[in-house]
């Protein structure tokens, strides 16, 4: 199922994950490519957000995680951009999202003001979400589907190899998502990146994904959207297997 | 000293500043008001109102232990004990076994209760009750400069902290995986605040230091929509309340510290009305 591919990709080898003597996850190995949308599904509790901790850096795990350019070779650093599932912030905090952005991408204080050569790199990144008009909306006043992109700016600078959303598609309607995909499907063209994506709408993976990989503890199956989808894997997961009626597995 | 007299005789051509004292407690007005003004926008925005409550609270303990121990300067003592006990709470709020608030309503009291019983000892609290109360008449030009190098200090880790601190304030576990040592940058900020309050606490007393600190900072909450305007509406609430609420003092009599955290409260007040009303 994995084949060889001209660009670099991020190569997880046999990851596992033990918390309290229990295994959150077991020999998890896949590669994730460059400039392709791998989106990772499952149900509940089936180790999503924890595969992406590890991959992050965040929990201890056994196995490996190399960069490696096309020829093989290890690239020694692996940048990732996170993109939260939500934020659990103070939203009557005076701050907007250019402050917001600013403290990520200048190191002067934004007590003092952003300045002009900070303004002008934020409302390029966030033209690059199209989301130019947020820059002076406070972040307390975004919708869920534009705190989204804006968090989408935020992750794409410092330019990432690894691009990781952790289901960002709760609290936006069908609308936002799709402009979400779009955005991001664009994305996976313009920049030098691999995209993974935890999903939980089933009919917009089988639109948008390249690549898909169930994972239940480990990777019970992983190909296109048409082999997983059909996969006995995925029956056994999800059901009838045309993942139609599934909104929130 | 006598240059910096005569320019604040210049601009505030009042009777009560003829005095000495009164230009003292000026300056130490102008000294520690903008200081706890900005660190106020980050306890307010950080929830920690509660904390740098308990770490007032703390001084009296800080205190005891500094004559149990035979130390002779109070301010040592205070300064060592708060942020010990500011680190503490850091971290066992960090282990998450309960919740913030619990943890430090537990330090909170504890200190308390600690402070009394060695101050109280032989029914001599009264000679600690100034710490209750605080008296900034009687700041003397030594401790001034011990305010500025503090104030110096404290803007310039303000400035190295801040914008990981707004990060980590945001979304620690975004701040994280942006490389943010956000368990470092909490304490940084809760030691600042520790060093901050200790300093203050002869000046402003026990009760009235946490109003200070968050009161200014709250009321600039209401009026701001960016990071600076709340940084300098803060600072601003917090000075003029300190001048006017000083200068009131002299002439009605009453207690400096206690009228200063009125006049800051009335401009919550008002800050709150000016925000219903935009709305």
């Amino acid at each position: 199922m994995l084949h060889h591919c001209a660009l670099c990709h991020i190569d997880l080898d046999r990851i596992s994950v033990r918390r309290g003597g229990q295994v959150l996850l077991q020999d998890v190995s896949m590669h994730i490519h460059c400039g392709q949308l791998t989106v990772l599904i499952g149900q509940n509790g089936a180790g999503k957000t924890t595969l992406i901790r590890a991959l992050l850096g965040q929990i201890p795990h056994t196995g490996t995680i190399r960069h490696v350019d096309s020829h093989g070779l290890d690239i020694p650093h692996l940048r990732t951009g996170y993109v939260p599932q939500h934020l659990q912030f103070d939203h009557e905090m005076p701050l907007t999202v250019q402050d917001f952005m600013a403290a990520s991408f200048s190191s002067r204080p934004v007590w003092t003001g952003v300045g002009k050569k900070t303004r002008a790199a934020v409302r390029l990144a966030l033209e690059d979400v199209d989301a130019g008009e947020l820059a002076d909306t406070p972040l307390g006043r975004c919708s869920g589907g534009e705190l989204q992109r804006v968090l989408l700016a935020l992750a794409l600078h410092p330019a990432p190899d690894l691009l990781v959303l952790d289901e960002p598609v709760s609290g936006i309607d069908r609308n936002g998502l799709r402009l979400f995909l779009d955005t991001l499907i664009r994305l996976r063209k313009t920049h030098h990146m691999a995209i993974l994506l935890v999903s939980h709408d089933l009919r917009f993976v089988r639109e948008y994904a390249d690549h898909v990989i169930l994972l239940e503890k480990s990777v019970l199956a992983q190909g296109t959207p048409g082999e997983v989808f059909s996969s006995p894997e995925f029956s056994a997961v999800f059901g009838t297997g045309d993942g139609e009626e599934e909104e929130n597995a | 000293m006598d240059g910096i007299y005569s320019v604040l005789e210049a601009i505030l051509p009042l009777e009560a500043f003829r005095f000495d004292f009164m230009k003292n407690a000026l300056l130490a007005v102008l000294l520690l008001t903008p200081l706890l003004g900005l660190l106020g926008t980050m306890a307010v925005n950080h929830q920690m109102a509660f904390f740098s409550d308990a770490l007032g609270h703390s001084a009296l303990t800080g205190i005891g232990l500094g004559i149990i121990l035979g130390l002779r300067n109070d301010l040592v003592a205070m300064l060592v004990f708060g942020i010990i006990w500011a680190v503490m709470i850091c971290l066992i709020k960090q282990s998450g076994s309960a919740s913030t608030d619990t943890i430090i309503s537990v330090f909170s009291s504890t200190s308390v209760a600690a402070g009394l019983l060695i101050l109280a000892r032989g029914g001599k609290f009264a000679k600690y009750s100034s710490l209750l109360i605080g008296d900034i008449l009687a700041v003397t030009p030594t401790d001034l400069l011990y305010l500025l190098l503090a104030l110096a200090g404290t803007v310039v880790l303000w400035i190295i902290l801040y914008n990981a601190l707004l990060l980590t304030s945001v979304d620690s576990f975004l701040a994280r995986s942006r490389g943010v040592p956000t368990r470092l940058i909490e304490c940084g900020f809760v030691v600042l605040v520790a060093v901050a309050v200790m300093l203050s606490i002869r000046w402003v007393g026990v009760m009235l230091i946490n109003a200070l600190l968050i009161l200014p900072a709250a009321a600039g909450r209401n009026l701001a929509r960016t990071s600076r305007q709340h940084a300098a509406w803060s600072v601003g609430i917090a000075m003029v309340s300190g001048i006017t609420g000083l200068t009131a003092a002299f002439y009605l009599d009453t207690s400096a510290g206690a009228t200063i955290v009125l006049i800051s409260a009335l401009l919550y007040a008002v800050s709150l009305m000016i925000r219903n009303i935009r709305k």
